[in-house]
């Protein structure tokens, strides 16, 4: 299978099972659309009538695609399907630890009720993380992890500042007990900022690897949503605070992360205010709601944000042109360092690998599905008591939805977000198709930013020497 | 190639071989929390 899309002036062939990428002219890219449903004569005189160039060029690129066909690079066989997975035992790397359910927000949009997760009526009450259950999930990590030395701890919430105490201790049990168990403990918090002081950011900037911040951009729209519950906007609370953060991070990796909605549409600005602001690495997520929300993201939506996404991605390159790059977190593709086809296959682990933890120690798929009864997996002290549930998780990757069989991306996106399909379709082998569309575009903005990272430095040598003549 | 430039991908079929060690980052605890996608991933395998 291939994809053909143009983007910013290039053009583009992306062979799905190989992972190449080609780069080509109008030519090229019209060869290979008739390639396989023409003979040569058909593609030759189809091709030297729409560019009035001679028959010869056009055999000679048709060589270059054989070529290519035949190094396996283009209309390649996907043979992954059968490919017997790795660490097939059960093996936990990485947990999402509800430290907080509660929040000094109260933000409409937020999917998780105000960190209450309230989806059924004898769940969602308040509640925060005692650090014995902390101890435990820290424990289970470790015991449920064989074979694997990084593991991942994210603190979320609700406001895991809400529990600062607790985050401390449990931070430092597992760093007390990391060497001996033959493991590498990676930290991260996602914060709304209202709790940030110096203590907690020099806490922060030693012990994690990772911070996310959540801002949504320019003062109107981050207040749209992120109130007090005096109704009350965030924006001038949190601000200041992250930007003393982020000053203090010494280059170490954080994002600051938004939601868009279907009042914002115009993201681009809002990412450019993130920028005004001092901050570099960026990310910006369509908002998780029900359809009939009035902040849902709507079919018209869908050209504006397409155009967004591709704006953004040539302001990217005219910023890197002038020395003062930003990072979107979704147009990070490294194409020759990327994962492996065991993880492009296998998703992001929800439910095996990867599982949320609530205050009282519940196990979870991950965050998405806490407090939903019927996807409850155990708890910290006597393990996954839920295995055929385990196994479903397991079992839902790249090939069990049907609608990812002929998509170009499935192996950039390796299935989707289980929690987006079950909420879509009631399946988590459905897809959300809608955020199957946003996907693909945005692979194809971070295919082209590729491209145009590898023309640069021959675009400035070339400069230079025309400077110099 | 005239009209072909082919960028520097990781060759997924040689991936089989030599990948599958599971130490990379879990995709969703990096920043997204609301979306999926591994293409963005840094690959962690010393022995690949």
């Amino acid at each position: 299978m291939i994809h053909q899309f143009k983007n910013n002036g290039f053009a583009f062939v992306v062979d799905t099972a190989s992972g190449a990428v080609h780069s080509v002219d109008d030519v090229a890219y019209d060869v290979i659309a008739l390639y396989g449903d023409h003979d040569e004569d058909g593609i030759v005189r189809q091709i030297t009538e729409k560019y009035g160039i001679d028959g010869d060029e056009v055999k000679e690129c048709l060589a270059d695609v054989r070529e290519l066909v035949d190094r396996g690079l283009l209309f390649s066989e996907d043979e992954f399907r059968d490919l017997p997975p790795k660490n097939g035992k059960s093996t936990v790397k990485a947990l999402c630890l509800h430290v907080a359910h509660t929040c000094n927000l109260n933000c409409e949009y937020c999917f998780a009720s105000q960190g209450k997760y309230n989806k059924s009526a004898s769940r969602g009450k308040p509640a925060l993380m005692s650090f014995e259950v902390g101890r435990q999930a820290i424990d289970f990590l470790i015991e449920n992890s064989p074979g694997r030395r990084n593991l991942e701890v994210d603190f979320f919430g609700g406001e895991p500042l809400m529990n600062w105490e607790v985050v401390k201790e449990i931070v430092a049990y597992a760093r007390s007990v990391e060497k001996e168990a033959g493991k590498n403990f990676r930290f991260t918090l996602t914060t709304n900022g209202v709790l940030l002081d110096d203590e907690v950011t020099d806490f922060l900037n030693r012990e994690m690897h990772n911070v996310v911040l959540s801002l949504d951009g320019r003062r109107e729209v981050h207040d749209r949503f992120r109130k007090t519950y005096a109704g009350e906007g965030s924006y001038d609370t949190v601000v200041p605070k992250f930007q003393r953060f982020v000053g203090r991070r010494g280059g170490r990796g954080y994002y600051v992360r938004g939601t868009f909605t279907h009042l914002n549409t115009d993201f681009l600005e809002d990412i450019k205010h993130m920028a005004s602001l001092g901050f570099r690495e960026l990310s910006m997520e369509p908002v998780v709601c029900a359809p009939g929300d009035p902040y849902a993201l709507t079919e018209e939506d869908l050209p504006v944000l397409f155009e967004q996404y591709d704006a953004l991605a040539a302001e990217m390159l005219r910023r890197e042109r002038e020395g003062d790059p930003i990072t979107f977190y979704h147009y990070m593709l490294d194409l020759a360092e990327g994962p492996c086809i065991y993880k492009r296959i296998a998703g992001c682990g929800s439910g095996f690998e990867y599982m949320a933890v609530t205050p009282w120690g519940e196990l979870f798929p991950c965050h998405q599905f806490v407090n939903d009864p019927s996807y409850s997996l155990g708890n910290v002290w006597d393990g996954v008591t839920n295995p055929e549930l385990t196994e479903k998780f397991r079992a839902s990757n790249v090939y069990s939805h049907p609608e990812c069989e002929n998509c170009w991306a499935k192996f950039y996106c390796s299935g989707g977000c289980a929690a987006n399909s079950y909420h879509a379709t009631g399946s988590i082998d459905g897809v959300y198709e809608y955020g199957c569309r946003l996907f693909r575009h945005r692979m194809e903005c971070a295919i082209m930013l590729n491209a145009a990272r590898a023309e640069a430095p021959a675009e400035a040598a070339a400069e230079a020497a025309e400077e110099k003549e | 190639m005239k009209r072909i430039k082919t960028l520097v991908t990781r060759d997924l079929k040689k991936s089989a071989k030599c990948g599958g060690c599971g130490e990379c980052q879990t995709s969703c605890q990096s920043a997204c929390k609301t979306s999926c996608g591994v293409a963005n991933q840094k690959c962690e395998n010393k022995n690949k």
